[in-house]
């Protein structure tokens, strides 16, 4: 039987404003599967999203939904998270969104390790304010803002989040469904900040003026830039510089979670265990 | 005020206190001067109690973190200076138009920019009109004295459930860093003028969020509790989602006014202070006014009748009052430690320019001597 995915939909809202073609509604099913998979109550799961196209995201969802100003979801997020720590809160945010005007909240949420999963929808485009340059555009593209080509480096959301701490990092792409359902089910599973940057097509916005005006073809670029992380691995440095690692980069399950480490402040304030030292941490500094 | 306590503590704690007492469970915040010790003081008292107060990676992640907690149906501290406020700005829109529930105190310093960090000033009055962008009703209260850090800091959790928006107490850095002794209720007193906001208890598929009285705020259900719906700073429907429909859009901005001004009898407080048998109608708030009060006392010393009006509430102003007063006494002064910038209103709701004003923006204090040698310089 096929999945009935309106259980976890507001249907009313269909059909959603995404293009046709639009990878977006791909992130949105796998996601209903992953939350199914892993038997989530709708009332116990909230799902936080910014500006842009993946703003969007929340409000389809039958859930506790919230749809915040830009870049500021992992912030929302996280207050939502400690002062319900054994709730379930989702974020989905844009390149533009969570690696822009909102770097610092993805830094400083990856590096508490909070236990959130931050979803990036990535279409290497500001896709909704009609294409304007975002910090994954790839250099020499065309974009609304840079019409002679962008020369804005790119940036490495998965290094970002492996470097700030963020215990699950993951890369996947809306051409392979089933994997991204997988890797999405891992990463709300995990315990502690989880970040899954999902690789979208934005054929309208992004690929209309770089030669893929389909999806098929934005999406075979996409293809083309990417590798499995095993086989990343084996390619030399000169060679990674122009392929994205998909898969689990990063899974650490030892890291402390910041809301299990919280309720140690509450103990010790408390007085019901000794004040918290440098001895408590394996990672000290 | 029946049962009180004694304290000996500062306006910072106190307003730290005040939260805890009542009954706010989170807090989030980002250091800075002269408000830092609120952070300080209830970064203790919240976990002792359960709750939890967290240092965020800066002031729009404070204020966020706050509203997103307040979203849960807890009660929210943030803390904050002018710099903050400028920068929680876009935030405290957000609260105003999906109407969340916060507290925010600024204590205030000189400005404009990062200004007088350690000094005194009045100086984001009007900002707190309209921190943010868009059309909303703000509602500050202003603490005069130390106790009231606290008694208002509590009113205000009370104002924001019932009025289902952000309200921001103004402290200034004098009340604030003021170390003394104050009367305050007790925390018993206190929990027990605790006004929840209000919930829907029917069937969810019979709740609708926004789809209120044209006067009342919106009914929002704490998250997690079976009512799902849909925040969003979006102009948005009975139900939260967004929408263009154009008479929803209107209904919707006039509502976020209607809620405020149709209930102004539940916001509006003051202060009058030997105001009875005065000749001169001195107009001021916050921490200036204990100066004032002092110069009245030496004025009247030397037979010069003077008297005080003291809004609590600065947003909305008393205007039905302001009015009548400048209609009773033909000379007004009006002190404050920024330009002037609620002299405007007070001219706005008098409806007459010939108001003589005393204003300091050196970070300093007002002395007592300072308004009584206004007061013979212009009467």
């Amino acid at each position: 039987m096929a999945f009935n995915y309106d259980e976890y939909l507001r249907t009313n809202k269909m059909p959603t404003l995404w293009c046709w073609g639009c990878g977006d509604g791909v992130i949105l099913k796998s996601f209903i599967r992953a939350i199914d998979k892993l038997g989530w109550n709708k009332d116990d799961t909230c799902v936080v999203s910014g500006i842009g196209c993946s703003g969007r995201f929340s409000s389809y969802l039958d859930m506790n939904t919230v749809h915040t100003t830009h870049g500021r979801t992992v912030a929302f997020a996280t207050g939502i998270k400690l002062a319900n720590p054994d709730k379930h809160v989702v974020c989905v945010a844009g390149d533009g969104d969570a690696l822009a005007i909102g770097g610092n909240h993805t830094i400083h949420g990856c590096r508490r390790n909070i236990d959130l999963t931050l979803i990036i929808i990535n279409n290497f485009i500001y896709g909704l304010t009609n294409s304007q340059t975002s910090p994954t555009t790839p250099r020499g593209f065309w974009t609304v803002s840079q019409k002679v080509g962008n020369i804005d480096p790119t940036f490495n959301g998965c290094k970002l989040a492996e470097a700030a701490g963020a215990s699950f990092v993951a890369r996947e792409k809306v051409s392979e469904p089933r994997k991204l359902e997988k890797v999405l089910q891992k990463a709300l599973a995990h315990k502690g900040f989880s970040y899954v940057e999902v690789l979208s097509n934005c054929h309208i916005n992004l690929g209309r003026k770089n030669k893929m005006a389909n999806a098929m073809e934005n999406l075979d670029w996409i293809d083309s830039i990417t590798m499995p992380k095993k086989k990343y691995d084996a390619l030399s440095d000169e060679e990674k510089i122009n392929y994205l690692p998909t898969g689990i980069l990063k899974e650490d399950t030892e890291a402390e979670e910041y809301c299990d480490m919280y309720k140690e402040v509450q103990k010790a304030q408390q007085g019901l265990r000794p004040k918290i030292t440098p001895d408590d941490f394996k990672k000290k500094i | 005020m029946s049962k009180t306590r004694e304290v000996i503590s500062s306006g910072n704690d106190l307003a730290a206190l005040a939260s805890v007492d009542a009954g706010c469970t989170f807090f989030g915040g980002y250091p800075i001067t002269p408000s830092s010790e609120v952070m300080h003081t209830i970064s203790d008292l919240l976990p002792k109690r359960g709750g939890a107060a967290i240092q965020m990676e800066d002031e729009i992640a404070g204020v966020c973190a706050t509203i997103g907690a307040s979203m849960s149906g807890q009660r929210s501290l943030t803390a904050t200076s002018g710099p903050g406020i400028s920068l929680k700005a876009e935030n405290l829109g957000l609260a105003q138009m999906a109407e969340v529930p916060i507290v925010v105190i600024n204590v205030m310093r000189g400005g404009p920019s990062t200004g007088l960090p350690t000094r005194v000033s009045q100086g984001d009055v009007a900002q707190a009109k309209n921190p943010s962008h868009g059309d909303y009703k703000s509602i500050t209260v202003c603490a005069g004295d130390l106790a009231e850090c606290y008694t208002e800091t509590v009113r205000a959790f009370n104002l924001a459930d019932r009025f289902m928006q952000p309200v921001i107490v103004l402290l200034d850095e004098t009340l604030g860093h003021m170390h003394g002794k104050a009367v305050i209720p007790t925390e018993e007193e206190v929990k027990a003028g605790i006004k929840p906001r209000k919930t829907f208890d029917g069937p969810p598929e019979e709740y609708k969020p926004y789809g209120v009285a044209e006067d009342e705020p919106a009914v929002l259900n704490p998250m997690f509790q079976g009512y799902r719906y849909h925040f969003t700073g979006l102009h948005h429907d009975a139900m939260g989602f967004p929408t263009e429909e154009i008479e929803t859009c209107r209904k919707l901005i006039d509502r976020l006014f209607r809620k405020v001004d149709a209930h102004l009898d539940e916001i509006e407080s003051n202060e009058e202070f030997m105001l009875d048998d005065a000749e001169i109608l001195l107009i001021g708030y916050g921490s200036a006014s204990l100066a004032i009060k002092e110069a009245i006392v030496r004025l009247r010393e030397e037979g010069i009748k003077a008297g005080l009006f003291r809004p609590i509430t600065l947003w909305p102003s008393p205007e039905e009052r302001l009015y009548e007063l400048g209609q009773k006494f033909d000379k007004v002064l009006s002190v404050e430690l920024n330009q002037g910038q609620y002299l405007e209103e007070i001219q706005r709701a008098m409806g007459r320019k010939d108001i003589q004003k005393l204003t300091k923006t050196n970070g300093r204090p007002f002395s007592p001597q300072d308004i009584i040698d206004k007061v013979k310089e212009v009467f």
